[in-house]
């Protein structure tokens, strides 16, 4: 079973909770993914509307473990803050910790990434870095206290799937131990499944799922997806070859003259 | 006092941050504050003393990936 940070999860779909059609779409979908795990974010509350309010009850309703993310913020003292701030709210250590350092792609800023992730590690949080792909930030990020790691496979809401099977693969072959999450890029349940025979041991969707024409079928088609690319891991996936290989028996073919 | 809440300038007679937080009309268990850029748990709003400047972030739950 997955284990996260001492906590035992059945589920290997991490699913986001922004960009849904409806707040029941957003129920539906949550319930037919079978996740465990859900993201949420902090925002500016404006005075007199209790704007959370249906929210919060939302996720009190649930009953599920709650992820916080950092998203928006740029420096390590605006991660470390909304973490802070997040904790006081949400009541969990656990953090989604994201530090955007690009614009146009997303792309984390991996120093203050690794510096941010050093501060909350030692303030007791437990970290979910948001990375990239990068072999040597995952060590720094260990080393920095986390014992997960969420690097990307494609920019966050880009829906293009693995981009470079390479680097995914030595990040797995690297820390066979570590809990290792796909977050961002994925787009079809097929990216899912390729990543989960990969040996990696969840993903967090979001985008594909809230996007998809039918948000709650498309998430029973990513959790059949990972499901099936975790099951197809353990059982050894065969490599392919450069040669084809018959394979019905040759012994015994009659020979017809 | 003069005060930016959530970047907003506002003129209260408040004294602590939890005053602020009737005063303005932010309601609710689930809400985080922080007064320049630190910090203050919902435990700890009746005792936080504002002052002439402080800068308040009010955040709420809200949807996120």
């Amino acid at each position: 079973m997955l284990k996260l940070y001492g906590a035992e999860i059945s589920s290997r779909l991490l699913l986001g909770t922004a960009q849904y059609p409806s707040p029941a779409i957003l129920i539906d979908a949550i319930k037919a993914s079978g996740t465990e795990i859900i993201t949420v974010s902090l925002r500016r509350e404006m005075a007199g509307t209790k704007s959370g309010d249906g929210f919060w009850s939302l996720l009190r309703s649930l009953e599920l473990r709650v992820l916080p993310n950092t998203a928006g913020c740029h420096t390590v003292k605006e991660a470390v803050l909304t973490a802070h701030m997040a904790r006081d709210v949400f009541s969990t250590d656990w953090i989604k910790l994201e530090v955007i350092g690009n614009h146009d792609t997303l792309q984390p800023d991996v120093f203050a990434l690794v510096e941010a992730a050093r501060i909350l590690s030692e303030d007791g949080f437990k970290v979910f870095p948001y990375t990239t792909d990068d072999l040597v930030i995952a060590e720094r990020l260990l080393e920095a206290g986390c014992d997960v790691l969420m690097p990307w496979c494609a920019p966050i809401g880009s829906a293009m799937g693995p981009l470079n099977l390479h680097a995914l693969r030595s990040i797995r072959g690297h820390f066979p131990e570590v809990p290792i999450i796909i977050d961002a890029g994925l787009g079809r349940p097929s990216h899912a499944a390729a990543v989960m025979e990969l040996g990696f041991d969840a993903v967090l969707l979001n985008t594909a799922v809230a996007k998809a024409g039918n948000p709650p079928a498309m998430a029973q088609a990513f959790a059949k997806a990972v499901e099936a690319g975790h099951q197809a891991y353990q059982a050894v996936v065969l490599e392919p070859r450069d040669m084809a290989v018959p394979s019905t028996p040759v012994i015994g073919k009659a020979v017809f003259t | 006092m003069k005060l930016t809440v959530n970047g907003q300038a506002h003129d209260v007679s408040a004294q602590t941050l939890e005053a602020l937080l009737l005063e303005l009309e932010f309601e609710g268990e689930w809400l985080a504050t922080a007064v320049n850029s630190e910090l203050v748990r919902a435990n700890e709003r009746q005792n936080h003393t504002l002052k002439n400047g402080d800068r308040i972030e009010i955040l709420t739950p809200k949807q996120g990936g």
